[in-house]
């Protein structure tokens, strides 16, 4: 328990210091974080939802709070991560907003502590209600340290024309945890796409503690993405957390590609009639990586659709470990879900673990679930041979086909370039 | 063995020898005798569990089987010895009876890795999705067809039909000098079956081989072939020409069965 102390006394130093000019609600809302953190401490394999996950090196190790960065890299040097020139950016550097590399927009597409100056009455109206804490300690942790991250806002019937990029890169080199917290508000009627990025321009030891909550008004269509690209030695825990209203349409896309261990909750409640839920996720490790992509659907209203794709695509002796939870709450009739975790195992020392957890309470839904572990189907593998494929080429195909899959489904073309760029690389390194 | 109908003076170019073939300790080719010059179409008849797809999949190379003796000579190489994308790129194609779903693929990019594969054999340029999609949209026009199917992904969610036509339609883009067509009329209905045939027959050259098997007479009223064989319990116990069909439909299998007690 030595390192809850050390981050409560990290708290404390914080609170009583750099974060001291904070209004008293966003104070409270710390508070209640740190105490919960501090009650909770860090999970165990004991508990069912970390059965398969150990948080030891997190746990055990030593992280400072990040500080500013000593130099702010280039524009040039984080091309690599960004999609486009136009449209609003938002760049944080260890955690640290970066104005010089952002194009923001008044205070709608702005850091979350310039908002909670500016407009603190719409950040506190949303700010916490979603994300859950009480049986949550990384992101009753998050919660203490809320200060830093990205704000969207999109007014009610706007369209916003060009994706909106978030990009959060580490340079520090030294064991520091971030606690980034993105709000994303979408009005009714409006439209946005978003892409969240998590990436390294250092390979050190580092700790991203991050919570993103996102609001969909009723009748807004909103296609968000988020690429972990940590670097190779970085831990990664993530909250990702929706909440949809009526008629609403969310894409959720996910992709993992970095980090040696990275746990992502991932929460998406429908609450309100009519609305269609896609959750498209990607994980693509290897070596000693492991990665746990928790989801929880909440069918909280009726007639809503939900389609959830996981691919994992396990390579040496990495594991990957998929939860699917989906509730279908009482009253939610017409509930149409559909689930399907497929794991492709490319080494007999990778490893996968999947569980469908359905817990339905109405009586009139369509439910399906299907999930696979194994190697490459050697049918498929004889048919493209015969084809003229050579049997290396015509197993990373097949491989391919399985990153192809999810990202085929992702609607801005310059992401679906980039991170067609880096599946091809991982797989040209076998 | 040459059968009536053949073109005497035809090189050629698939010659099968004592073939005996076993899966998992099983023997179900017991011994075929067989050769294609080119050009021929031969159809391979037989009931159910004659061997007829056995000995399709064993000319592509699938490794589920054992070669226990024979030999197959294909352009005058060891066919046998061959992987099967040598095969392929040799000029070996096989329809498939259950083509194979590949998730993720689009039909166009799958075809043009495997034109490109044998391009490069070929010692010819490889082409880009530009020109590849150029030279797609001749040869499905050649055969009366349109490119709908090439961008999903390989066979996913394709029907019965659509699943042998895409089989055809990559028959038609790889030009293989010797086509197995492995039942390729199953599960259709005639109309599917008439688009299918008509295609074969736009396809048919004087350089290029067709092995059909099949179960029922009907597709050969469609596709003539220039020799018939039957394949009973693992060996070819008839050969004729296009009218061996017919009688075949007629009579039935049962009478060639007793037949080759009798012998």
């Amino acid at each position: 328990m030595a390192h809850v102390e050390q981050l409560v006394g990290s708290y404390r130093a914080w609170a009583s210091n750099g974060a001291a000019q904070a209004p008293a609600w966003l104070k409270d809302l710390r508070e209640g974080g740190i105490a919960r953190f501090h009650d909770l401490g860090f999970p165990n394999m004991k508990q069912e939802a970390w059965r398969f996950t150990n948080v030891a090196p997190i746990a055990e190790g030593s992280f400072a709070l990040a500080r500013p960065p000593a130099r702010i890299p280039k524009l040039e040097e984080i091309q690599p991560f960004l999609l486009l020139e136009a449209g609003y950016r938002l760049v944080f550097v260890d955690g640290f907003f970066q104005p010089a590399l952002s194009t923001p927009f008044f205070d709608d597409v702005q850091s979350l502590a310039h908002v909670v100056a500016h407009r603190p009455d719409l950040v506190r109206e949303h700010l916490g209600k979603y994300a859950a804490t009480q049986d949550r300690p990384f992101s009753a942790l998050n919660t203490a340290f809320v200060h830093e991250g990205a704000f969207v806002h999109v007014p009610a019937r706007a369209t916003v024309e060009y994706p909106v990029q978030l990009l959060f890169l580490v340079t520090s080199g030294k064991p520091v945890v971030m606690h980034p917290r993105n709000l994303v508000l979408v009005d009714r009627e409006a439209r946005v796409s978003i892409v969240e990025t998590y990436a390294a321009l250092d390979d050190g030891v580092y700790w991203t503690n991050a919570v993103t909550e996102i609001v969909v008004g009723d009748g807004a269509r909103v296609d968000y993405h988020r690429v972990q690209r940590e670097g190779a030695r970085a831990y990664h825990v993530a909250t990702t957390q929706s909440h949809q209203g009526r008629d609403s349409t969310l894409n959720l896309h996910f992709v993992a590609f970095g980090g040696t261990l990275a746990r992502h909750d991932i929460g998406a409640v429908l609450a309100g009639p009519g609305g269609t839920l896609i959750l498209n996720g990607l994980y693509l490790l290897a070596g000693q990586q492991h990665a746990d992509h928790h989801t929880t659907i909440d069918h909280a209203a009726d007639h809503c659709e939900s389609h959830e794709y996981f691919n994992g695509v396990l390579d040496e002796r990495s594991r990957g470990v998929f939860t699917g939870r989906i509730i279908v709450r009482p009253g939610a009739q017409k509930t149409d879900s559909k689930q399907t975790n497929n794991n492709l195992l490319l080494s007999t020392d990778a490893h996968a673990d999947s569980q469908p957890q359905l817990e339905i309470y109405a009586d009139d839904v369509k439910c399906t679930h299907g999930s696979t572990v194994g190697p490459l189907d050697p049918r498929a593998l004889f048919y493209v041979r015969s084809r003229g494929v050579g049997e290396h080429e015509a197993k990373r195909l097949l491989t391919y086909g399985f990153a192809a899959e999810i990202l085929g489904r992702m609607e801005v073309a310059p992401l679906r370039a980039q991170l067609d760029a880096i599946v091809r690389g991982r797989l040209a390194e076998q | 063995m040459a059968g009536r109908g053949t073109r005497d003076g035809g090189r050629v170019l698939l010659e099968v020898k004592g073939l005996r073939v076993a899966v998992l300790g099983n023997e179900i080719l017991k011994g075929v005798d067989l050769a294609i010059r080119d050009g021929e179409v031969h159809a391979i008849m037989g009931p159910n569990g004659s061997g007829k797809s056995t000995l399709a999949q064993v000319l592509a190379g699938h490794p589920a089987y054992t070669v226990v003796a024979g030999t197959v000579k294909y352009d005058g190489k060891d066919l046998l010895g061959m992987k099967p994308e040598e095969r392929a790129r040799a000029g070996v194609f096989l329809a498939f009876q259950y083509p194979v779903e590949i998730r993720g693929i689009t039909n166009s990019y799958f075809l043009r890795s495997a034109l490109n594969a044998l391009r490069r054999e070929r010692g010819e340029p490889e082409l880009d999705p530009i020109d590849f999609l150029q030279v797609l949209e001749e040869k499905v026009k050649a055969i009366g067809w349109d490119d709908s199917m090439m961008n999903r992904p390989v066979n996913e969610g394709f029907s019965g039909g659509e699943k042998k036509r895409n089989e055809i339609l990559q028959l038609a883009v790889l030009e293989p000098r010797m086509a197995i067509l492995d039942e390729t009329d199953s599960g259709l209905d005639i109309d599917a079956l008439k688009t299918v045939a008509h295609a074969v027959n736009q396809l048919r050259r004087p350089d290029r081989a067709f092995l059909i098997v099949t179960h029922y007479q009907r597709l050969l009223n469609h596709i003539r072939p220039d020799v018939v064989h039957v394949l009973a319990d693992g060996r070819i116990v008839k050969t004729g020409g296009p009218e061996l069909a017919l009688e075949l439909e007629a009579k039935g299998y049962d009478w060639l069965r007793d037949g080759v007690m009798v012998s």
